[in-house]
């Protein structure tokens, strides 16, 4: 999915390399507000879960967004998708701002932008069938008669993969891989021409793992469909992603090609991160070098002042202690925000 | 059909295919519970009994409810004395027998004010009906037997409708408290946490004592208007309303808080929030999302409160602040061995309703430990 796009004199092209942009967050913000008080409560601190991201997803490609767990990535993806509505910032949807949308209008552009989770099965409600879990987008949005309805879920589920036979069957029937395909299923009902992957493959064996993601990549083929893929390694997204972002403590740190960010990794966190993942290749296998941080990641109530990475940053300087290093662009689509990168 | 190489095979055990409705699957697993089983079905009888009791009074098997009426009496002139004691002269005068011991099971002797209440047929056909007697008499001339069916219709009335209304208003307070959180959740919350500190029984006792003194009150001015026709009501209730109203103003907020709990506990799960994410209204996420989630435990809940209901109106009624004096009921029966000879003399008078207590009871706790074990996800697989 990485060829050049026609270039199309719409607003939402990029300026560098003419493709289009489908989603676009600028300076996106998620604070959880902690509130304390028994009859009357105000808010005493926040949870900066997100704290001021930037970037875009052009049409048709793969985003992967990395970083530890509770660094604010599911946050990202919710935000995006107006689960929760952000604190501060904007993000717009084929250069519409949907941050402000209500009502109806809110309501067709979900129609749009779809998400699947990490937990398989919590994701599903015990309490409904296939064949209504999948229909269920149809129905909320009041699309078709029933008999349409059930031929069109007959229709998603053999695009998962799965038997439509099995649609009087509940979610405690199935196996893991198999309930993703049905949260898989339910998200494409709509025709989305985006979709949020929230760790879809982290609870599932690893012999699953690869044919889910074999699925989304026909599916993607087959749909167009563009993804911001979440996953909390680098490994994994390697081969799935065009282009990754590393998130470390509610802000990215660094955004490449998948390549580019295999080869030179430039933010001493996604070193960190990098030399963790294993190579095939028993030589190099046998040279790698663990970069193994100190100390924990802090809390996001209250992150330290300047650079959020300095307290177990290997390089750090003086700088790093007062300013805020901004996401630059270094080299022609690679960002970073670091001080000490050149 | 497209399936995916290398995906998981699907078992297509028939048994599976029957079960997949987690509230089959439910049923699948009471039904295994043997205990459970049985107490349902006690309870089916008690309830079939209770619902039709005023059949059996038209065939003869029970007496009214309140024994008072002669019914089997033929001699016109003893209708002005219904309330009294047949006369064995008069009895034997229109050839008919005015002592119905031979049928009365379990007392024998002792009892003596039931001899002569009614006037019996002796003839061998009719004396089918006298099953009246079947558990011996109580207090002038009463029959157990009626009483205690009578007395069955209360305390499962009590029972069940203190906790559908319990359970309603505790499910609609917990869901609104639950679902929308925040400021809404915290002040439900206080004022839950208030109603929490009020001792129950004391709580109910007074509004009991309460509802009596403007029952007294309305009493020498006349009824009209709201109260009027409230006190009415009651009346004709047997005072079942007044002891409704008690009972439920305290013992929903067990359950809404049960409710709160396990709405908080489903709200922030994915498939609430797929729903949301795809447009689902508020509605639909709590009436198709978390209504049928929540719902298994709290019956379980309530089915186990059932015979704290029941006791604690028995327990009014024993200490007369219950159902109105001459509606039979379990607990006004019990209290009555006080005034009629005590335990020694009656002891069937105290065993009958109690057993019966007991039984019903013992039922609901065996029905309801069946249901967590069928309705209760977490001992599930899923
Ligand atoms: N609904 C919420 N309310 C309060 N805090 C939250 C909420 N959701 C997430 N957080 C906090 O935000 C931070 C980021 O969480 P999350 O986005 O889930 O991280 P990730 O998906 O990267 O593991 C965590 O510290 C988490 O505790
Ligand atoms: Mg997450």
């Amino acid at each position: 999915m990485n060829q050049a796009m026609p270039d199309t004199q719409t607003k939402n092209v990029s300026p560098a390399n003419g493709r289009r942009v489908l989603v676009e967050v600028k300076n996106l913000k998620k604070h959880f507000p902690i509130k304390s008080g028994i009859l009357f409560q105000r808010e005493v601190a926040a949870v900066k879960a997100v704290d001021g991201i930037s970037f875009h997803i052009y049409e048709g490609e793969t985003l992967g967004l990395v970083g530890e767990s509770g660094c604010g990535k599911s946050t990202t993806g919710r935000t995006i998708l107006q689960l929760h509505r952000a604190t501060e910032g904007s993000v717009q949807f084929e250069g519409e701002e949907i941050t402000t949308l209500k009502g109806e209008k809110m309501r067709k552009m979900r129609r749009r932008m779809q998400m699947i989770f990490q937990d398989p099965y919590a994701s599903l409600n015990p309490r409904m069938s296939v064949g209504r879990i999948v229909a269920e987008p149809l129905v909320v949005h009041n699309i078709g008669t029933k008999k349409e309805r059930d031929e069109r879920v007959a229709e998603l589920l053999e695009m998962v993969g799965l038997n439509p036979y099995f649609v009087r069957r509940y979610p405690h029937e199935f196996s893991g891989g198999q309930r993703q395909r049905i949260g898989l299923a339910r998200s494409l009902a709509l025709n989305p021409e985006f979709i949020v992957a929230d760790e879809p493959i982290s609870a599932l064996d690893v012999s699953i793992q690869a044919q889910v993601v074999n699925l989304l990549e026909k599916l993607q083929e087959e749909l167009g469909l563009t993804y911001l893929f979440i996953a909390h390694d680098l490994s994994m997204v390697r081969h799935l992603c065009d282009r990754v972002a590393v998130m470390y403590l509610g802000k990215i740190v660094e955004i490449a090609e998948s390549e580019e960010l295999y080869i030179n990794p430039l933010h001493p966190y996604t070193q960190a991160l990098l030399s963790a993942v294993p190579v095939p290749d028993p030589v190099v296998e046998e040279q790698r070098q663990r970069i193994i941080l100190k100390g924990d990641v802090p809390s996001p109530i209250n992150p330290p002042h300047g650079c959020n990475f300095n307290t177990r940053c290997p390089v750090s300087v003086d700088v790093c202690y007062d300013e805020d290093p901004e996401l630059r662009e270094v080299l022609p689509g690679h960002w970073v925000a670091c001080h000490r990168v050149v | 059909m497209a399936v995916a190489e290398g995906a998981e095979p699907i078992s297509l055990d028939e048994e599976k295919q029957k079960g997949a409705n987690p509230w089959v699957d439910a049923w699948r697993l009471f039904r295994r519970n043997k205990a459970a089983i049985v107490a349902l079905c006690i309870l089916a009888v008690i309830f079939f009994i209770a619902i039709t009791a005023q059949l059996w009074t038209r065939v003869g098997v029970l007496d009214h409810r309140t024994g008072a009426k002669a019914r089997h009496t033929v001699n016109p002139d003893n209708l002005e004395r219904q309330d009294s004691f047949a006369d064995p002269g008069l009895c034997a005068r229109d050839n008919l027998d005015s002592n119905p011991y031979w049928c009365s099971w379990l007392s024998g002797e002792a009892l003596v004010a039931v001899q002569a209440d009614h006037c019996y047929r002796p003839d061998p056909d009719y004396s089918q009906k006298q099953w009246c007697y079947l558990l011996g008499g109580a207090e002038s001339g009463k029959d157990l037997m009626s009483q205690t069916v009578y007395g069955a219709q209360v305390s499962l009335a009590v029972g069940v409708l203190g906790a559908t209304m319990s359970l309603i208003v505790g499910l609609i307070y917990g869901v609104i408290a639950g679902f929308y959180g925040g400021r809404v959740d915290n002040f439900m919350m206080r004022i839950i946490d208030f109603l929490y500190g009020i001792p129950y029984l004391v709580m109910v006792i007074l509004l009991q004592v309460f509802f009596t003194e403007i029952a007294n009150e309305y009493q020498d001015t006349g009824r009209e208007g709201f109260v009027g026709f409230v006190l009415e009501l009651n009346q004709d209730m047997g005072g079942l309303l007044f002891l409704f109203i008690a009972l439920g103003a305290l013992s929903w907020i067990g359950m809404a808080r049960l409710a709160r709990g396990q709405v908080l506990s489903y709200r922030e799960k994915e498939f609430v929030e797929a729903a949301r994410a795809v447009g689902a209204s508020n509605r639909r996420i709590i009436f198709v999302h978390l209504l049928p989630n929540v719902i298994g435990p709290l019956i379980v809940a309530e089915t186990l409160a059932i015979p704290g209901y029941i006791f604690t109106e028995a327990f009014l009624s024993f200490i007369g602040l219950g159902i109105q004096p001459g509606t039979p009921s379990w607990g006004s029966m019990i209290s009555s061995v006080r005034d009629n000879g005590g335990f020694f003399s009656n002891r069937h008078l105290l065993l009958v309703p109690s057993v019966a207590l007991v039984i019903t009871t013992l039922s609901f706790n065996f029905l309801g430990d069946g249901l967590r074990d069928a309705l209760d996800p977490r001992l599930r697989g899923t």
